[in-house]
């Protein structure tokens, strides 16, 4: 298996899939320079038909996308940072998540929106957010958080499958990490989360970006002599809780890891569903990893301050290792 | 395309699908006040001439998208009418099976990605079935319908823009009826909403939307103009609303907005009226327009008795359709 950067591997995917699939078409700002790599040579390849630069106007595109969607196209609708899914917030709201449903199922909205989200570079707090459990509560709309470029690859070929509006939603200045890519037709289903790590002592389920300082994480509490069962959801609509509360069967303690403001945070989600459906299953209290309540500062002292890193993610397992009495 | 070339079978056959929307509303108003639609209605009454004037150019592969005050739109365009007002009966039998409601009546089969609930919602939905049928290599075309209020929405100004930049199959209908909702127009919009397309170099036209013979005129003009790949134009139609911004309102405003001396003058030139009188000038005779008269009568009273007896949904499908 070759070994490809992120941003490699989401380009592979649309353009295999735009080779596949004529109805596709490309929406975005700056799509044909592709600041972010991802969009890179589909316009030389697809032509200027398929592949449109749009200007800086988000309430129009992500509106289009529907109205392009819902009458025979299917459509990618680049937003480039997350941050810009507020200013064309009204039409995911208002009409991709919710025409289907309204029109008593007569419409398929086969939409996937690309953005970059969260901090760790500086760019401070309009650039920065993490928005995922924002659109979580809209309840049409499915997502994707690929941690890896292999689930990047196989994810985005997913949602450009499915005939819902699906957010991809990427990990800001990660686009270059390395990793293994399967070639061709590889998919990897929406809703199907992946053990990372195999453990028996505590359960983390870390999200997207924070699946890589969990992995390091994993290997400090492993010099520790505890041993984690990490679970990447990949997608958090359709979230995979039947994998999370099968391994939280087997540890019986849960730390969840979310790059979000905490409240209302997808690992809020996550813990209040564990604990209504496998409360019986717990040893020792959830534990939640994530934003304190704050925007996203610029100096890199005072960012490091606020995003979830290994060492958080360490001193909240500890936590509840500790507590249930896990050697260590 | 000029009003003059209209031929007196067209212009019978639009007068009648306007009678079917005055009906409609007409009886809309009275279950309404009687209680026996679930939720508000915003009615059409004096506008109809905008919707049908407009959808006579249009097939079933054209797409439309319209407002809050969207029955006339859905009426002019499809014939499932009996389907469309079970929906704002909110019965089992709706078009959307009782999951829209008035704001929100649909026929996608039809081309009506629906009313929408949201000022001026539609137009980037047109704009992106605009989008669609250019790059499909189509000859089909999006028309949106919003009101003098969503003419002061961010959005139109994104989508005229992209519609000039691509040439896009889009004709955006505004139709000024006097009122943002509760605010004469003049009071919330600076001047002239047919004007906006211009620094685009979108063609904007003012046009009589009373008038069913201009309208249909004006928009034949653009929407052959959008379907040769000339792009995209403005119109606006200028009408009157003769209805409040929603049925029963007068229950909770406090005070008035506009004198009922002022309804009364506008509706001398209503657009059933006018259509009459130019039926007669082209000699149709009274009998013949009695008659079709009769013929919708009988039909919507079918659609409305279908409506009222059709069953409720079962409650299970409130948890179906949110994905494919």
């Amino acid at each position: 298996m070759a070994k490809k950067r992120m941003v490699q591997a989401i380009n592979e995917a649309i353009t295999e899939e735009m080779e596949r699939d004529g109805s596709i078409i490309v929406i975005g700002e700056d799509v044909h320079i592709s600041p972010v790599g991802d969009t890179r040579g589909l316009i030389e390849r697809f032509g200027a038909s398929r592949v449109r630069n749009t200007p800086i106007s988000e309430s129009v595109m992500s509106g289009m996308a529907v109205g392009a969607a819902a009458t025979g196209s299917r459509v990618i609708c680049h937003l480039f940072y997350g941050n810009f899914i507020y200013t064309g917030f009204d039409a995911i709201a208002n009409q991709a998540a919710k025409l289907r449903y309204m029109l008593g199922g007569q419409v398929k909205l086969p939409i996937l929106y690309m953005a970059m989200i969260g901090g760790g570079r500086s760019v401070a707090a309009q650039h920065s957010d993490s928005m995922h459990p924002m659109l979580m509560n809209l309840g049409g709309i499915k997502i994707v958080m690929p941690a890896s470029p292999g689930d990047a690859k196989g994810l985005a070929k997913a949602a450009l499958r499915d005939d819902n509006p699906v957010f991809l939603l990427q990990a800001a200045g990660r686009g270059g990490e390395l990793g293994e890519v399967p070639e061709g037709d590889y998919t990897i289903p929406l809703g199907k989360a992946e053990e990372k790590r195999a453990g028996d002592d505590v359960t983390v389920v870390a999200i997207g970006s924070m699946v890589k300082p969990a992995l390091k994480a994993c290997d400090e509490l492993a010099a520790r002599g505890i041993s984690v069962s990490l679970i990447d959801p990949r997608t958090v609509v359709p979230m995979d809780y039947d994998a999370i509360l099968a391994s939280v069967a087997r540890t019986g303690r849960l730390v969840v890891v979310d790059e979000a403001r905490k409240s209302c945070s997808a690992a809020s989600e996550i813990a209040a569903t564990v604990a209504e459906r496998g409360f019986h299953l717990l040893k020792a209290p959830i534990g939640r990893v994530a934003v304190e309540d704050v925007a996203i500062p610029y100096s890199p002292v005072l960012e490091k301050a606020v995003i979830p890193d290994a060492a958080r993610i360490v001193d909240a397992v500890l936590k509840i290792a500790v507590s249930g009495g896990v050697p260590r | 395309m000029s009003a003059q070339e209209i031929s007196s079978e067209r212009l019978l056959q639009m007068y009648g699908r306007m009678f079917r929307i005055r009906l409609v509303e007409e009886r809309l108003a009275q279950v309404q006040a009687a209680g026996e639609l679930p939720g508000p209605v915003h009615l059409y009454i004096g506008q109809e001439a905008i919707a049908v004037g407009v959808c006579a150019h249009l097939s079933d592969q054209d797409w439309i998208c319209s407002t809050h005050r969207g029955h006339g739109h859905f009426l002019a365009k499809s014939d499932e009418f009996q389907r469309m007002v079970a929906e704002v009966y909110g019965r089992a039998t709706g078009v959307c099976g009782g999951k829209g409601g008035s704001m929100h009546v649909a026929d996608v089969s039809k081309g009506i990605l629906g009313a929408n609930g949201i000022v001026g919602g539609g137009i980037a939905l047109a704009a992106g079935a605009a989008l669609s049928a250019q790059t499909r290599g189509t000859r089909n075309v999006a028309v949106v319908f919003f009101g003098d209020g969503a003419a002061n929405q961010g959005v139109l100004f994104e989508a005229l823009n992209v519609a000039a930049l691509w040439s896009l199959p889009l004709i955006l209908v505004c139709e000024n009826n006097g009122f943002s909702e509760f605010s004469p127009t003049a009071t919330v919009t600076a001047g002239e909403i047919w004007n906006r397309a211009t620094p685009f170099g979108v063609p904007g036209r003012s046009v009589d939307g009373n008038d069913v013979r201009e309208v249909w005129a004006a928009a034949g003009a653009a929407i052959e103009r959008a379907r040769s790949g000339g792009g995209a134009t403005l119109l606006e139609m200028r009408t009157y609303r003769l209805r409040g911004h929603v049925e029963a309102e007068k229950s909770f405003l406090s005070k008035s907005y506009r004198s009922d001396a002022e309804v009364e003058e506008r509706r001398e030139r209503e657009p059933l009226r006018l259509a009459v009188a130019a039926l007669h000038g082209a000699g149709v005779t009274a009998d013949a327009i009695a008659k079709l008269e009769e013929k919708e009568r009988v039909a919507v009273q079918a659609a409305f008795e279908y409506a009222a007896e059709s069953p409720w949904p079962e409650p299970g499908a409130a948890f179906e359709h949110m994905f494919a």
